[in-house]
């Protein structure tokens, strides 16, 4: 049903509605309304799951850890320091292949303090063996999380959705929550195939010595490139099923005439697609390559797709301090090296710690990088406040 | 698009009216999106929320900085925030106090208007939170969101006595605004 309501009251009335056996959060800031929606469901008896208050993040990952690995269908939500706090048992689900689902509401990491929102948080995981998939809006965050049950349990790999702090889980929009009966269509009982189990004693995560630890990490990365099929796969079922686009590998915008192309993931592609039609009006063509699944990473989509651009700008809300713009490694990663010497990637650092990104910001980036290409430029910087000694 | 930038400060409902609005603009048929200016919210604090109406959906998320309407849930934040940034030469500022609009002397070109909202929802919900009274005078005065959705909307979002008691007050503007 269609309804106004706000972003983390929507992905938490669809995760209730994929069954959750187990739900464990820790429930202070930085949290979102999500595990309180989803509390209030267990509460009132609407959802026949177990709701585990835990005394930290550490311990809620670890409660989703035990109970997936005891052939439950776990779920938790976090963000920013509550993941940091998370991330030995982060490494330790990707190892143990459990198909866990967690909603990180990405936010900005500490010193100094900030409850903003950026995609520091779920980019400090990205090399863990996640899948990690990015919500342009609250409709995209709740089909996402469908979606990404099935991909989990199909793969045996645990999945971050992830949705712009504040700007998507406090906004209100219109979103299309599906029925009980479309999601159990969709959505079919978890049947775990690695378990513990006293009946058949053995032990998953347990001990690798150097004659096989290494081969865990082929594995794992081998699964992560392979889970691509199936993300794609699950999110053209979705289509057919839901008849509505959401998720998949990368979703491209006014490409094909495209003279400037803009990188990017999350919620700023929206502002990115109203600027894209103004600069249209104006005689400009820009076109936008939305990145959707961050990990497993849409290289070979992203050169397929862009191999005759030449002019391209990644712009993101997360950085690799002492090298730069992480997504921005990553796509340029993506072209071969020997390839087209005069082909410009240009990398533009954006809203850290909840700066605005206005389309005023973004029309600056497109103009700039239309005369030169851009090496690292942090977008909106206020120079004001950064004197020579701090450099 | 319509774009309206609600001021006033933690505990006076800017949320809730940003939200209720958008509510109101969903029931009507139309695509809205209300997000506050996020920030550990603290009683008194000054605070803002924003709220987009379209006929189409819509897609930006950057703060609303050109606003076509004001709403200001506390005469005292002009002069202590930049209240009056952006806001169109024939957009509309709508202030809760008691002084006539002539009396403030903004330095604008929008209309003006007040309502004493404060006054208002101490006499009918009995505290001081004047969102309801804002939305009303707002709806009356703009015709943007039809009254009856957003009354639903309250009792949505508040059934039984709040939600009454905030319609009665929302009723109440809106006879005052008419009257004008």
């Amino acid at each position: 049903m269609l309804k106004q309501i706000e972003g983390s009251h929507a992905v938490a009335e669809v995760v209730a509605k994929c069954r959750p056996n187990v739900i464990s959060a820790y429930p202070i800031t930085p949290q979102t309304h999500i595990v309180e929606e989803l509390a209030n469901i267990v509460g009132q008896g609407k959802l026949d799951a177990e709701y585990v208050n835990v005394e930290s993040e550490f311990s809620a990952a670890s409660v989703v850890l035990g109970a997936s690995a005891a052939g439950a269908r776990a779920y938790s939500a976090t963000t920013s320091q509550g993941l940091l706090l998370m991330s030995e048992v982060i490494y330790c689900i990707a190892g143990m292949r459990l198909p866990i689902v967690f909603t990180i509401a990405n936010r900005a990491i500490s010193a100094p303090l900030s409850i903003w929102n950026d995609q520091q948080d779920s980019m400090a995981l990205r090399d863990s063996g996640w899948i990690q998939l990015h919500a342009e809006d609250n409709q995209e965050a709740a089909d996402l999380h469908i979606q990404a049950f099935k991909i989990a349990e199909e793969t045996n790999l645990p999945i971050m959705v992830c949705m712009d702090g504040f700007i998507l889980t406090h906004a209100f929009e219109p979103v299309d929550t599906p029925d009980q009966k479309e999601v159990d269509n969709f959505l079919p009982p978890f049947r775990p195939t690695n378990i513990v189990d006293p009946r058949w004693p053995r032990g998953i995560g347990l001990f690798a010595d150097p004659r096989f630890y290494m081969e865990t990490r082929y594995i794992l990365h081998r699964a992560m490139e392979k889970s691509e099929e199936t993300i794609k796969k699950v999110s053209e079922d979705f289509k057919k099923a839901f008849g509505r686009d959401s998720g998949g590998f990368i979703k491209t915008y006014k490409l094909e005439a495209a003279d400037v192309v803009i990188i990017s993931m999350g919620s700023v592609v929206g502002t990115i697609k109203d600027l894209i039609d103004q600069l249209e009006e104006e005689g400009k063509k820009v076109g936008l390559l939305q990145i959707c699944s961050y990990r497993p990473f849409p290289r070979k989509e992203i050169y397929n797709t862009l191999k005759d651009k030449m002019n391209i700008v990644v712009v993101e809300k997360s950085i690799s301090l002492g090298r730069g713009g992480i997504l921005a490694s990553d796509v340029r990663w993506s072209f071969p090296r020997a390839e087209k010497k005069d082909r410009n990637i240009s990398s533009f650092i954006a809203g850290l710690g909840g700066r605005n990104i206005t389309k005023n910001d973004l029309r600056y980036m497109v103009e700039k990088v239309e005369k030169e290409p851009v090496e690292l430029e942090f977008l909106g910087l206020n120079k004001e406040l950064i004197s020579e000694k701090d450099l | 698009m319509i774009e309206i930038r609600i001021h006033g400060r933690g505990g006076q409902g800017n949320v809730a009216a940003a939200e209720l609005l958008s509510v109101g603009a969903f029931m009507d048929g139309k695509f809205s999106q209300a997000f506050p200016s996020f920030g550990a919210e603290r009683i008194g604090a000054p605070v803002m929320a924003f709220v987009r109406i379209d006929d189409k959906k819509i897609r930006t998320r950057e703060d609303v900085q050109t606003p076509d309407y004001l709403i200001v849930q506390d005469y005292n934040l002009i002069g202590s925030v930049p209240v009056l940034d952006g806001l169109k030469p024939d957009g509309l500022i709508l202030i809760n106090t008691e002084k006539k609009p002539e009396e403030l002397q903004l330095k604008t070109t929008a209309k003006v208007e007040t309502i004493p909202a404060t006054e208002i929802a101490l006499e009918i919900i009995g505290r001081p939170i004047p969102n309801a009274i804002m939305i009303g005078a707002f709806c009356t005065i703009t015709g943007l969101v039809r009254l009856d959705a957003v009354q639903e909307a309250i009792m949505g979002k508040f059934p039984g006595r709040v939600g009454e008691n905030n319609v009665a007050a929302l009723e109440r503007a809106h006879e005052i605004m008419q009257k004008r």
